[in-house]
Formats: C-alpha cells, sequence, structure tokens
C-alpha cells in the first residue's frame, strides 16, 4: 500500500446564508465575481447574515483508510461531503481528490416513479457513470443483489420503500471507484439487507478502497470505520479512533442539552455540584468498563432538612434512563444542616461499555411531594476503552451484562425430531 | 497478471474563479459534452416516456397545440376579423409550418430553465456532467418537432402544396432555431435558478415577442412592419426556413448566415455561461 494521500482537504471552509433573499443576492453577487475571473482564493470574509457550515477542517486520507464523519445536525459533514464530491466548491483551501469518486449521497438518484425497475436501473447506472454496454453485464447481478426478480418490471412507484433503497444500492454497489462517498444510506431495509450491505463496503474497504461515511448510527459507524473526525458547528473537535470519536460525539450532543436545573420555590436546600472521581480519589471523566466511579454531591442548605434522599438516575443521549437509585435504598440516612454538607456514593466496576453517559441527579426531602432540586446532566462521563464488538462476536450496547455459558444435556424430543429432519 | 497502472484522475476544488485557468476550462466542457452522451441519451427516453406514459391521448399531445392554434387563426382569418393579403400557399399551411417553427424557438428557450428546475434534487446530489441535461432537453425539443413535422407532412399533401428540393434546407433552419433559443435560454439559465422572476417573464415576453415575429403574418415589406424582420433575428430564421419547406424563395439569406454566425457564438458563450454558474447555483438551492 503506498502513501500518497487520496483525499486531501486543506484548510476548508464554507460559508453559507439561512436568510432567503440575501442568499439569492449573494448567488449573483458570487456569479459576478466568476464571470470576472477573481481568484478568491485569499481569504475569507463574512457578508451580513452569513455564517461558517465548514470552518478551517484539514483532513487527508489514505488508501484503505474508512473515515467516519459525525455530528449532530448542521455540523456541516454533508457540506463537506458535498464539496468532496465537488457539488460545491470551497469558500477558502483547496480539496484535492486523486482517484476516481463514487458517490452514494441519493440512493436511486433519478428514479422516475412511473417507470419499471428495469428502465430505472439503466438510468440510474447512466448518472453513476456506466454505459449501456456495463449494464447489460451487470443486470443479472443488480437484480440479484436487490432481490427484486419478481418486480423488476413494474413502475417503481409501487415499491415499497425498502425495494427502492434495494434497488438504489444494488446499482450503486456495482461501482468501482477509488474514494466512496457514502450520506446516511444503511438507515433503510431490513436487517439481513443491510447486512449485505455492511459486507459489500467491508469488501470494498478490505480491496484497499477509501471511504467516507456520514452517519448519525454510532453503530453503524463503529462497525466500518477506523477513523472519526467529529464536527461541531463546522469546526473539527476531534480526529482519531473510532471509541474516542463516538464518546466525543456523545458527550457533545449531551452538552447541547446544557445542565438544567429545577428547584423548588423557596427550597432549604439544593444541589450545589456533582463531581467524579475515579476509585482512588483522582477527578475523572473517562473511565474503562469495569472501574470504579465515585461521585461526591455537594450539597448547600439554609435550613435544616430531615431525613433527606438524593436520587441518581444513568442516562445515555440515545437510549435515556438506563436505571436510576436513590440514597434509602442502600439504608443510607442524613439530614442536611446549613450551610451544606457533600454526600459520596459509590459505583464499583461500572457496568457500562463505550459511550457517553450523563447523572441526572435530584435532592427531596422525606416525603414523596418533598422535592428540592433537580439537576440534568449533574454530571457527564465517557467510557473509552476497552473497544466493543458490532459484529455478533462480543459485546456491544450500553450495558455489559455478566453471563456465563455451559453445555447442557440434549432433550431427548430434540434428539427425535433431529433424526426424523434427517430422513 | 500485472495490469498497466492507469494513473488515477485527479480533482483539485478550490475558491477561484474557473476562468482563470481557460484551457482546463475548455478541455473539461469538452471531457464532459463527450461524457454525457449515453446519460443523455438515457435521460431524453426516460423524460419522454414518462411525460406521455400517464396519459391516454399520448404522442397527440405533441401535435394538438398547433393544430388547435391554425384552426383558431385560420377561422378567425376566414371570418375577416384579418387580412394577409396574396399569398402562394394556402394561409393554413402558411400558419401552421409558422406556428411548429416558432414552437421550436419557444421549447429551446424554456428548456435549459426547465430541466435545471426540474433536476435541481439530482442537480444537488449526483456529480454527473451536466451537459447531458442540456443534450437530453435539446433531444426533446427536436423529438417534438420531429413529430410536428411528420403531420405538417401530412398537411402539405392534404392540400395538395408542392415540395422541392429545398426541403433538404430545413433542418439547417432548425438546428439555427434551436441554437439561437437555447443559447437564449442557457444565458437566462443563471438568474433564472436563482430569481424566479424570470421564468415568470418567459412565457409572457415570447408571447409578444410572436406577435413581432412573422409567425401569423408574412414579412411586412413596408415600415414600421419591416422592422420585425430588420430588428429580429428569429424573423429572418424563420422566414427563411419557412420559405424553403414551402418551395418559396428565401429572400434574405445573407441575414440567415448572420444569424447562424451569432448562434453558434450565443449558445456557446450560454454554454460556458452555464458551465461557471452551476457550482455557484447548486450551493443557493438545495433541494
Amino acid at each position: 500500500m503506498n502513501d500518497t494521500a487520496l483525499v486531501k482537504v486543506e484548510q476548508v471552509s464554507k460559508k453559507f446564508c439561512r436568510r432567503l433573499r440575501q442568499s439569492l443576492w449573494y448567488g449573483l453577487v458570487d456569479l459576478a465575481a466568476e464571470l470576472m475571473a477573481r481568484d478568491r482564493t485569499g481569504g475569507i470574509t463574512l457578508r451580513d447574515a452569513e455564517f461558517l457550515a465548514v470552518d478551517n477542517v484539514a483532513f487527508e486520507l489514505h488508501p484503505g483508510e474508512c473515515l467516519g464523519l459525525i455530528g449532530h445536525n448542521g455540523a456541516g459533514k454533508s457540506t463537506l461531503l458535498k464539496m468532496l464530491n465537488g457539488l460545491v466548491r470551497p469558500d477558502q483551501g483547496r480539496i484535492t481528490m486523486c482517484g476516481r469518486v463514487g458517490a452514494l449521497i441519493e440512493l436511486g438518484a433519478g428514479f422516475s416513479p412511473i417507470l419499471t425497475g428495469r428502465e430505472n436501473i439503466y438510468i440510474n447506472g447512466a448518472l453513476l457513470g456506466f454505459t449501456k454496454r456495463e449494464i447489460d453485464e451487470k443486470f443479472d447481478q443488480i437484480v440479484d443483489f436487490a432481490e427484486l426478480h419478481d418486480a423488476i418490471d413494474a413502475p417503481v412507484q409501487t415499491y415499497s420503500s425498502g425495494m427502492y433503497v434495494r434497488l438504489g444500492f444494488a446499482v450503486a454497489a456495482q461501482l468501482n471507484p477509488d474514494i466512496f462517498l457514502i450520506d446516511e444510506l444503511l438507515a433503510v431495509g431490513d436487517t439481513a439487507f443491510r447486512m449485505k450491505c455492511f459486507q459489500h463496503l467491508l469488501d470494498i474497504k478490505r480491496a484497499g478502497k477509501t471511504i467516507v461515511v456520514v452517519s448519525h448510527n454510532m453503530i453503524d459507524i463503529n462497525r466500518i470505520c477506523d477513523r472519526v473526525i467529529v464536527l461541531d458547528g463546522g469546526r473539527k473537535k476531534y480526529d482519531g479512533a473510532v471509541s474516542g470519536g463516538i464518546a466525543t460525539y456523545e458527550s457533545l450532543l449531551a452538552k447541547r442539552g446544557h445542565t438544567a436545573h429545577q428547584r423548588a420555590p423557596g427550597a432549604a436546600a439544593w444541589i450545589d455540584k456533582v463531581e467524579l472521581f475515579d476509585g482512588v480519589g483522582n477527578r475523572r471523566e473517562e473511565f474503562s468498563t469495569g472501574e470504579d466511579l465515585v461521585a461526591e454531591v455537594t450539597l448547600a442548605a439554609i435550613k435544616e432538612v430531615a431525613n433527606a434522599r438524593v436520587i441518581v438516575h444513568v442516562m445515555t443521549p440515545s437510549l435515556g434512563t438506563l436505571g436510576s437509585f436513590a440514597s434509602p435504598h442502600n439504608g443510607f440516612s442524613f439530614d442536611i444542616e446549613p450551610p451544606g454538607m457533600v454526600v459520596r456514593f459509590r459505583m464499583p466496576k461500572l457496568p457500562l461499555l463505550i459511550g457517553s453517559y450523563s447523572l441526572m441527579v435530584s435532592l427531596y426531602g422525606s416525603g414523596i411531594k418533598d422535592f428540592l432540586h433537580g439537576m440534568t446532566d449533574a454530571a457527564i462521563f465517557k467510557i473509552t476503552a476497552p473497544a466493543v464488538d458490532t459484529f455478533g462476536y462480543g459485546v456491544c450496547h450500553a450495558v455489559k451484562f455478566e453471563h456465563d455459558w455451559e453445555i447442557a444435556n440434549l432433550d431427548r424430543e430434540v434428539k427425535r425430531r433431529a433424526a426424523q429432519s434427517r430422513h | 497478471m500485472n495490469p498497466q497502472p492507469i494513473s488515477p484522475p485527479v480533482c483539485v476544488y478550490t475558491p477561484a474563479s474557473q476562468l482563470i485557468e481557460p484551457v482546463k476550462l475548455l478541455r473539461s466542457m469538452a471531457a464532459d459534452i463527450v461524457a454525457s452522451r449515453e446519460l443523455a441519451w438515457r435521460l431524453l427516453v426516460r423524460n419522454i416516456s414518462s411525460r406521455y406514459r400517464r396519459t391516454m391521448l399520448g404522442y397527440v399531445w405533441a401535435f394538438l397545440p398547433p393544430i388547435l392554434t391554425t384552426a383558431v387563426f385560420v377561422f378567425l382569418q376566414r371570418s375577416g376579423y384579418f387580412t394577409v393579403g396574396p399569398m402562394p400557399v394556402p394561409y393554413a399551411v402558411f400558419l401552421f409550418a409558422g406556428l411548429i417553427l416558432w414552437q421550436v424557438f419557444c421549447d429551446a428557450v424554456n428548456m435549459p430553465l426547465q430541466m435545471v428546475q426540474q433536476s435541481s434534487a439530482l442537480l444537488t446530489k449526483v456529480n454527473f456532467p451536466r451537459e447531458a441535461l442540456i443534450v437530453a432537453g435539446a433531444g426533446e425539443v427536436l423529438f417534438g418537432f420531429v413529430i410536428r413535422f411528420a403531420l405538417m407532412l401530412g398537411v402539405l399533401v392534404w392540400f395538395k402544396v408542392g415540395v422541392s428540393w429545398t426541403m433538404l434546407w430545413v433542418p439547417c433552419g432548425v438546428l439555427v432555431l434551436m441554437s439561437l433559443g437555447i443559447g437564449l435560454g442557457l444565458v437566462l439559465t443563471p438568474v433564472g435558478t436563482l430569481y424566479h422572476d424570470i421564468s415568470q417573464g418567459i412565457p409572457f415576453v415570447l408571447y409578444l415577442w410572436m406577435f413581432l415575429t412573422p409567425v401569423l403574418y408574412p414579412v411586412p415589406q413596408s415600415w414600421p412592419g419591416s422592422l420585425s424582420l430588420a430588428l429580429n433575428p428569429i424573423g429572418t430564421v424563420l422566414d427563411t426556413t419557412r420559405a424553403w419547406l414551402l418551395a418559396g424563395v428565401p429572400a434574405h439569406i445573407d441575414g440567415f448566415l448572420i444569424t447562424a454566425a451569432f448562434a453558434i457564438i450565443i449558445l456557446l458563450f450560454g454554454w460556458l455561461l452555464y458551465r461557471l454558474a452551476l457550482p455557484l447555483l447548486l450551493e443557493r438551492i438545495s433541494a
């Protein structure tokens, strides 16, 4: 494998304008600049109502690398992908693509709903750059891949959305470019077809091609990417290994819904802060699965609260609440006296897998209705190791369940049935 | 097995105007028009077959409008609302010929903007040779003309109007009309894609323009009617082509040649403009 970069992105920025009329006018101004052969490579100046959708992003991709571009909506992922595909030009910087580019930004591009699947294969294929002869040769393969043998001569408007996407992917799967650009396409279709698509992408990767994937699905990203760039507000926030990237993305998601307080009017006590430590007293925000986590909840009070309770919810941005526990559960009881106190709880051997987690902490008095203060995202932490396995050979998702396996005796009834079906 | 390594194509995208490297620009324009043939054909077949597949009358829709327009004006003329003077061929034949030629020009002017607008979803998501849209559109304009021309031949037989070898020049005239129309359409496309004023205005301007062009009436010889030819390149081309079609003698072949040269220039200029403008337009119209 050689070392030359297939994709080279140098200090690329792109302006956008959300006000329609202004945007159209700028379009006209830019057009005039283009016609007057302006260089425009100098710097970038933001006009009124403009902002940077992609801000000074730089990276290089080498053969065989599979990059996941992640970030919340409007982070600039799709704009960056469009620039890589040459649909939109950068306003600053330089993009060099060495090799043929195949983009799966929209599956089934150019499909005409009232034409048949067969006709649309030729149209879609031509859009992707195939000649008629090439499609003739690959036609059976396409229909096989899409599993649409019966429906191929029916109008595409009679297809289900799954069939539509299958046909689109099947045509695109015939592409053999050096650089693959993929935008959020594995979101549809049944599990069996999705696995087929993954297998196909992995084959492409193994063949030394370079892939850039935009997705919101971290499991998908984990499956095929070996590098992740996290974009936030157009800027590159992270560039590196997948696990760290996913954790960064999830903590960005968590921070967006920044700490929300809910406090009872005239409350006698409230939560001041929640801090996280490891088992030996160091401040920590990143943990590994199985480590101990210690949290210190600082409570402030202006009046005494007898038999106070602290309730902790463990949450993830994608799955919601994983579980919760309250201080009286283990028989811990305490009174708060002004000016306040610190209570500490320990979560030994964290059973959580790679991802970002947050604690929602609330403070109550002794009665069910004695709500004093609640704090969402009171503390945020990441699990960054060890790696999970998304292919079904290890553990994955949020919780690590204890489990063990053994071989047990076979039921006599099953033996009989197995013997029967052999004949 | 050791296949000869082919150096991969390298694409560089920068904010600089494409005009800064004119040689590269022209080379990529030439390469793309070659690369767009296959796709243009596919799009043409798609557009034509999907346009008529959901109609009961099918291709009849291609020639119904000029027939009805002819019928209306022939009726008005017979009823004496206007007179057109002596003519070597029946007025209906003259009118029908004029209308189908005018239709070629109109379709051509409307085509580029329509193609860009109806393909905006495709343009913003797939990088294909953009020329394919225009070539496919030109094919559609030509297809419409061919169908109406077949009907025209029927009209000539019906009215027993003789044809002559000058008929062979008709395709030349049609190509010049198309080039003028597409060139003009391409020039309007960049602004028209941004501002819908253009697509609102085109039908209105074309409607007025038709009355200033000798479509419904023969070329006026006296001032100020003669201005309609002197200032109107379409008039010259249309009248010349109609003369070839109806076995007449074209009166202004020199004007036709000048207009033909102008048509090629405006077509090339429009193409260049389309090419330069499209990436800039696509960031403003995300579909």
